[in-house]
């Protein structure tokens, strides 16, 4: 039996009473791109920031490679770190740093290169989301795509294998969402990783998805490939995949 | 009725003051651990010490020149003129013992206390901290760690400064300004005026470095809710710090032994 990349069994999280993850569980199989879609506020940040171990499960656990992050001590899970990047819903860049020192950070923590092997590796990553000769800018002086696109090359720069990717099209035109989609395509293709990406946005969820799970109500209430997806006899997956505002999702 | 407030009032004071002893001591733990965050270190270091400076001086030459004035009066008034170069001695220990570290401790819970909160705070609504923490940087030991250390030596470092300016302003109204025989005044203050006032002063600084650094970060560390939360958690830490600051300050005053 393979081992998936990442598993996650019965996992509850609540917020002062507020439950927000009621039993939930996945398996994300390696070098596949998982692409978990569910309403605004349904639970799918949190449901990332458990699979990196930012957050502890009230309950249930969260398996990667096997062994179980979400019983690790915050040191152990920080040498567990090289193993994730994550792009964050607004990129997260440090804004007292240049594009270039952001970009290293990741560098400097995970690995003991030398200083002009970072240089290098720091060009690379940018060339590879597309932007040169930025380096020595500040993170106020970039636009919304840019900065996740920075974000992304500080999240690959130290080839992670697992990439995360927290709602990677919001907020950006529809050229540049898509643009943000060929390079998740085109990582997944050049460094093999396992991908994670949440989203509400249905184009970019066809575009880079093997496989779709639907987050609702705490729950994965479906998984499958984008195929199987649009011919769910859910109504629930029916109406979030179609964009209705009638149908058994009452609240938003 | 009025238990029903207070339960909720007492289980959110003591969960509060939990959480920030928590910081405190992984903060604390943190400054050992390798490697370390030397640049931060730096940073904060001249942030809390070198740019705090001008406040500092200000308010110590004017709290000198205040306390020597009054000191100037009371004798003057109620034990008689040619009596007043025995204010010396009072003014030294009451600015070295209490005024200068309070003045201090405020200052820099205002000036510092209030940056890490904002700064820490608007890291923490942009994910930032997050994003350290998926970087490989514990931010506990990057943020925190770092300005406890930098702000427990600055504090009293600043406090000594203060010290040194304030004696010089309680100097300055009598000697120079209402001609108090300069060698009865210098003569009086050295034959009371010990080591020992200096340091109870430091030793308080040292505490109110500590209690402003982690005061500022906790805050930071637990804001929430965007920009609005980010200023709510400003103004907090500058007045749970400064109230602490006012709090601890008599009680030290009180453990601490008179002389050694």
């Amino acid at each position: 039996m393979t081992m998936s990349k990442i598993r996650i069994v019965d996992l509850y999280k609540s917020f002062e009473n507020k439950a927000v993850l009621r039993g939930l569980n996945l398996e994300i199989e390696a070098g596949e791109t998982m692409v978990i879609i569910g309403q605004s506020g349904s639970g799918k940040s949190v449901l990332l920031k458990h699979i990196i171990g930012i957050m502890k499960p009230d309950r249930g656990q969260v398996f990667i490679d096997g062994q179980e992050i979400s019983a690790m001590s915050d040191e152990e899970i920080m040498k567990q770190s090289r193993k994730f990047g994550m792009l964050f819903q607004g990129a997260a860049l440090f804004d007292s740093m240049t594009v270039a020192e952001n970009v290293a950070f990741g560098l400097r923590r995970h690995t003991s290169l030398a200083e002009d092997e970072i240089r290098q590796l720091v060009k690379t990553s940018l060339e590879q989301v597309g932007l040169r000769g930025v380096e020595h800018l500040l993170p106020y002086e970039l636009s919304g795509g840019m900065k996740k696109r920075v974000g992304l090359a500080r999240a690959i720069a130290y080839s992670p294998e697992i990439i995360l990717y927290d709602e990677p099209t919001t907020g950006l035109d529809p050229i540049r969402a898509d643009a943000i989609n060929c390079l998740i395509l085109e990582l997944k293709e050049r460094l093999r990783v396992t991908s994670v990406v949440i989203t509400h946005d249905m184009n970019s969820t066809y575009k880079v998805a093997d496989r779709i799970a639907m987050l609702y109500d705490g729950r994965i209430i479906e998984t499958g490939t984008p195929e199987e997806i649009r011919r769910s006899a859910s109504p629930v997956v029916q109406q979030f995949i179609n964009g209705q505002a009638q149908g058994p999702i009452t609240e938003w | 009725m009025e238990k029903q407030i207070w339960i909720p009032f007492f289980s959110t004071f003591f969960c509060q003051l939990g959480q920030v002893y928590e910081l405190a001591v992984r903060g604390f733990r943190a400054i050992f651990q390798k490697p370390f965050e030397t640049r931060n270190f730096w940073q904060q270091l001249e942030e809390v010490g070198a740019n705090s400076l001008p406040v500092v001086s200000l308010t110590a030459a004017f709290g000198g020149l205040v306390f020597g004035l009054q000191a100037y009066l009371a004798f003057h008034r109620y034990i008689g003129p040619g009596s007043e170069s025995q204010g010396g001695p009072i003014i030294a220990v009451g600015l070295c013992r209490e005024l200068i570290p309070i003045l201090v401790g405020l200052m820099v819970a205002g000036r510092v206390g209030s940056a890490m909160a904002a700064e820490i705070g608007t890291m923490k609504i942009t994910e930032q901290i997050d994003a350290l923490f998926s970087l490989g940087a514990n931010p506990v030991k990057y943020l925190v760690a770092p300005r406890i250390l930098a702000s427990m030596i600055m504090v009293p470092c600043l406090t000594l400064y203060g010290d040194v300016i304030g004696i010089f302003g309680g100097y300055a109204y009598n000697v120079l300004l209402m001609k108090v025989n300069k060698t009865l005044y210098v003569q009086n203050t050295l034959k009371y005026f010990e080591m020992w006032d200096i340091s109870v002063g430091l030793i308080k600084a040292l505490v109110f470095g500590l209690v402003i650094a982690v005061i500022g970060c906790w805050q930071g560390m637990t804001a929430e809710g965007g920009a609005e939360g980010v200023g709510r958690a400003t103004t907090k830490s500058v007045v749970v710090a400064s109230i602490t600051i006012l709090i601890l300050n008599f009680f030290l005053s009180k453990i601490l032994p008179a002389t050694l």
